[in-house]
């Protein structure tokens, strides 16, 4: 308790010190600001048109800052730390090539509506528009997959701007926010007098839900035989998790997680159902399309979700719980909208909410069916099987790590046979689809929580879009555990090529890929690799008895699928059960 | 394919046209056309903006310009009666021998002719979207050099908001 009131205490000091009304220089007052933003870390990269920022940060004891070895891998990072921590991530780049090289990271964060403040320099404001050196229209190259953006013109404006941002990244449907600051803005001296209220008359998001759309859900679920429920990212984000569990032990209605819900309702309650779409469990699928009410709760009925959309759910009746009415109606006709915040919206519910009493069939017929049809696959014990890693990696973690993934069949077996009980312990890129974001993700992640350990799961193909961030994890003795699961291909092409282009295999041979322990060692973190049972055991749990970063590569079958498989265009209840049919 | 006309107040900022145009395009919404200008408060403007489109797309579209941090309001102008004005210029070939007749169109138009060159003029016109359309139509004939169209702007009638 000492400790902590002291650490308050020095906290309080701190604000007091960075509120002072001062005249500082532009980079003074955006490090001030994040300061007062309660920001702990940030992730960047130098250079010309940031150089006053950079020189703000010497000698500065409060600011903390982690550089990079590629822009890509400081925005991934913000975004891992985001979506582990619930906080604003933020990252700073120069301007030009160094603003560019964060445009994938900021569509990563945007499809998945993850809050992030990005910091770009631009060339002196007299010469915006000249082509002049490193200079690019970063405001207007990422106006599609920003949430908001901001040209600073005056450093008077940059302490409105900078608490606007952050107001903005983490409210409503949340999403990055990108401040470009021409370099005499922050060169530029001027009195800081720190923000704290906005007022934005263009923006207020809809928190409270409708109450007359919330009886209608009420009374539909007394009518309904075939209730479900179908939780999204939107859960974990509005930190509505608790509510959710509530609301399902009320109802007792069964549930199915999205990619991006998956943490957002305990996988070890007997309601839950899986996860639905393109690789989700058959009885996730089959009760979509048998259900006569589907509750949507923050998913955004993406394709990979519901498939063909025309056969989508035929039966139900369509109730859609969303921050952004904007997705309310875009792909699936809804009879109960219902605007508001997650969280809000299930607390009222709640009050409301009785077991859904009809459905007592359906409970029994989907638990059946999931007994029935669990995810499975053929294991072997010649070679090691993908799916087999996740599984030791969940046992040998107790299914308390954090796992990030990069994107391909690793992933989706990650999703599949890593069971999460717990929100904000799944990292993975949903909407964008982003290789390369695995690993750097993953750095984030562990930066927001030092305590918990952080299990960064790749293929062998994205780790290689990224890997230069271990030498962030050696020198600040990051302690990621790395996965590799190595297949020599990028399998999720291989799939699509063996099943929907008839074995016409192209370009997906990954020859020439590193020796990934002597990768890992150059820059000076732990390697290790398996390619049977009892080595992968042992190696894995060396590296995470291990008190610094490690990378551990699995050598696996080359040619598993993953299944279940919905192909593109067919309705979710068309499925490829694969070999272990 | 429905004409939707609608208002859309946003903040006089820097580089708003280009949010809002730039979602039209991105989200495949028809622009047919956009005008902008001042509004009846200083930093606010307002743009017109005709759109084809089922009522779904304009529910997305209205949903979506709700979005931006920079729109205040979005208002479906057509669903309710209103006034929507364009004003066209039209240079047309008009030798000595054929001006009679075109002032006569000009008249009936209670158009303006605004320039007489030697050997053309220029006929201002304002009016809703189909009056224009008809006068290009009549004017064609003799040779239109050059035509040039502000776009629909428009208000809601009376009461209506």
């Amino acid at each position: 308790m000492v400790t902590q009131d002291a650490t308050m205490k020095s906290k309080e000091e701190l604000k007091e010190r960075l509120s002072k009304h001062e005249v500082i220089s532009g980079s003074e007052i955006l490090l001030r600001s994040l300061l007062l933003e309660d920001v702990d870390c940030v992730f960047g990269y130098p250079g010309g048109a940031v150089l006053y920022i950079y020189d703000a940060m010497h000698g500065n004891p409060d600011f903390n800052h982690l550089l990079t070895r590629h822009e890509q891998g400081a925005i991934h990072a913000a975004d891992g730390y985001a979506r582990a921590s619930g906080k604003v991530g933020v990252c700073i780049a120069t301007s030009g090539p160094g603003a560019t090289n964060l445009v994938t990271g900021i569509a990563t964060a945007y499809m998945d509506s993850v809050p992030m403040v990005v910091i770009t320099g631009n060339v002196i404001s007299s010469l915006i528009g000249s082509d002049a050196f490193q200079e690019a229209d970063i405001t207007g190259i990422t106006m599609p997959i920003t949430k908001h953006s901001y040209l600073v013109r005056d450093v008077v404006d940059l302490p409105r701007i900078i608490h606007e941002a952050f107001h903005i990244a983490n409210t409503g449907r949340k999403g990055p926010v990108l401040i470009d600051i021409p370099k005499d803005v922050s060169a530029a001296k001027t009195l800081f007098k720190p923000v704290t209220e906005v007022s934005i008359r263009g923006y207020n998001p809809t928190v409270s839900p409708n109450k007359l759309q919330v009886d209608k859900l009420i009374k539909a679920i007394e009518q309904a035989e075939r209730p479900l429920i179908l939780a999204g990212g939107g859960v974990v984000y509005s930190g509505g998790h608790e509510e959710l569990l509530e609301f399902v032990t009320k109802t007792q209605i069964p549930i199915t997680t999205t990619l991006l819900g998956l943490g957002a309702f305990p996988s070890g309650n007997d309601l839950w159902l899986g996860m639905p779409g393109m690789h989700g469990t058959y009885t996730a699928n089959k009760s979509i399309q048998s259900a006569d009410l589907l509750i949507n709760i923050g998913a955004r009925f993406d394709d990979r979700v519901t498939g063909k959309l025309a056969g989508f759910a035929p039966l139900a009746k369509i109730v859609h719980i969303d921050i952004d009415p904007a997705e309310i109606g875009k792909n699936v006709p809804t009879d109960i909208p219902i605007v508001g915040d997650v969280k809000t919206v299930l607390q009222l519910v709640n009050q409301q909410a009785k077991r859904a009493d009809k459905a007592d069939e359906w409970r029994a017929q989907l638990k059946a069916s999931s007994e029935q049809y669990p995810f499975s696959y053929t294991d072997s014990e010649d070679e090691l099987k993908p799916q087999w890693v996740v599984e030791l990696i969940y046992e040998t973690t107790n299914g308390d790590a954090i796992v990030t993934t990069d994107v391909g069949q690793h992933q989706m077996w990650a999703a599949q046979y890593y069971k999460f009980n717990k929100p904000r312990s799944w990292v993975t890129s949903g909407g964008l689809g982003t290789m390369g974001f695995g690993f750097p993700s993953a750095i984030g992640a562990q930066m927001a929580n030092p305590d918990r350990v952080v299990v960064s799961i790749n293929g062998d193909g994205g780790m290689q879009m990224c890997a230069q961030e271990l030498a962030i994890c050696a020198i600040n003795n990051i302690p990621v555990k790395v996965v590799i699961i190595n297949n020599q291909v990028l399998g999720m092409v291989r799939q699509w090529q063996e099943l929907i282009h008839e074995n016409r295999f192209s370009h997906i041979d990954l020859a020439g890929s590193p020796d990934f322990v002597k990768l890992a060692e150059a820059y000076g973190v732990k390697g290790f690799r398996a390619a049977n049972k009892e080595d992968a055991r042992a190696v894995w749990e060396e590296a995470l008895r291990h008190p610094g970063p490690a990378v551990v590569e699995f050598v696996v079958r080359k040619n598993e699928n993953v299944y279940p498989m919905v192909a593109q265009g067919s309705t979710i209840d068309q499925m490829i059960m694969g070999d272990a049919e | 394919m429905k004409k939707h006309t609608i208002a859309v107040i946003v903040n006089d900022q820097p580089g708003v046209l280009q949010r809002v145009s730039g979602l039209f395009g991105r989200r495949g919404f028809n622009i047919e056309s956009i005008t902008v200008g001042s509004s009846e408060e200083a930093g606010l403007s307002r743009m017109v903006i005709v759109t084809s489109g089922d009522d779904h797309t304009l529910e997305q579209v209205t949903k979506q310009l709700y979005k931006l941090i920079d729109v205040i309001k979005v208002i479906d102008l057509s669903s309710n009666p209103m006034v929507a004005r364009e004003l066209a210029l039209i240079k047309v070939n008009a030798e000595p021998a054929a001006r009679p007749e075109i002032l006569g169109v000009v008249e009936t138009f209670r158009a303006a002719v605004v320039d007489i060159g030697t050997h053309s003029l220029i006929v201002q016109v304002v009016g809703d979207t189909e009056k224009i359309d008809a006068m290009v139509e009549l004017l064609k004939p003799y040779g239109i050099r050059e035509l040039s169209r502000t776009g629909v702007t428009a208000l809601n009638r009376g009461s209506a908001k």
